[in-house]
């Protein structure tokens, strides 16, 4: 079974987000004065080829550990979703 | 006999030349070893040199450290030889787990090409041996992704051990605790953002880096010599 994953990267609340903090002071110059709390991360798009959702998952959660975050300063969020037999 | 370096190379490391010229004008010996290598051969030092390995995709560091020479380094650093990761070099060796923390974009989002200050904080580690704390040498950086951050234990246990190497006198790149450079327990794995080849002889605009290189150099022989 196929399952397409998309991974968010972010930075981990508390460690400082550069990109996300100029974005943030760039927004009020253009009258939207009431923005906060910007983060920029990444999104990541996979499909894995695996017996269930549950194995897919723990898979792609062990690609995020490993490689596609750092969870020095990362996290990461999962979403899965079936892809139709063809 | 002179100290053999082995300068690891990636695909998109630039400052692998430099670092080789460098340790041949204070009569070392280097050799680059590529990162499809199995061994590091009968090197007495390790440099991890700076660049762009693997056009940093991901992140900095990220796809270096899965390269097989990467297995070599990991097994001479734990056999307590020296090693230096130099700016992306740095990133590498975070990445692989052999330093603690990461290095994120610079707090102002500028890539950031100047002389700064760096201020000695120990003598404990390889790349420090000879030279005094206290001391402030200028060294160039060359980086975007120089912010060195983790957590607060490892922040207290970097303090508490010792292992802050090296200081920003005035912080650049907002690096938590000003840190320029950092070293492991043992200090024999030591990694930095200034580029202390790039300041090898006054016709450099300084020649501050050599204290450390010698010491890298210096730290190489006496664990050989000691073998």
């Amino acid at each position: 079974m196929k399952y397409e994953a998309h991974i968010e990267v972010t930075s981990l609340p508390g460690v400082l987000d550069p990109q996300g903090v100029t974005v943030e002071r760039a927004l009020p110059a253009l009258g939207y004065a009431n923005v906060s709390e910007v983060r920029i991360g990444k999104s990541i798009r996979l499909v894995v080829d695996a017996d269930n959702e549950d194995a897919a998952r723990r898979q792609v959660d062990e690609m995020c550990d490993r490689l596609l975050a750092n969870p020095v300063i990362e996290a990461y969020a999962i979403e899965l979703t079936a892809l139709e037999q063809v | 006999m002179s100290v053999r370096v082995a300068v690891v190379v990636f695909p998109g490391t630039n400052c692998e030349l430099d670092v080789v010229h460098a340790v041949q004008t204070l009569d070392g010996t280097a050799e680059l070893v590529f990162h499809t290598e199995q061994s590091l051969g009968a090197a007495d030092a390790v440099v991890v040199p700076g660049g762009f390995a693997h056009g940093d995709y991901l992140r900095t560091g990220a796809i270096a450290r899965f390269s097989p020479v990467m297995t070599a380094v990991a097994d001479f650093a734990a056999a307590g030889g020296p090693v230096v990761g130099i700016c992306n070099g740095f990133q590498v060796l975070t990445e692989a787990g052999l330093l603690p923390g990461a290095l994120r974009k610079n707090a102002g989002l500028k890539f950031l090409c100047q002389l700064v200050e760096c201020r000695v904080e120990t003598s404990r580690s390889a790349l420090t041996r000879l030279a005094t704390p206290g001391t402030a040498l200028r060294l160039p950086i060359n980086h975007f992704e120089g912010n060195y951050t983790c957590d607060a234990e490892t922040l207290a246990r970097l303090r508490d051990d010792d292992r802050i190497v090296l200081r920003y006198v005035d912080n650049p790149n907002g690096a938590l605790d000003d840190i320029a450079g950092i070293s492991n327990e043992r200090g024999n794995v030591v990694g930095l953002m200034p580029h202390p080849e790039r300041a090898s002889d006054p016709l450099l605009g300084s020649d501050d880096g050599v204290v450390l290189l010698r010491s890298f150099l210096d730290a190489a022989s006496a664990r050989s010599a000691a073998a």
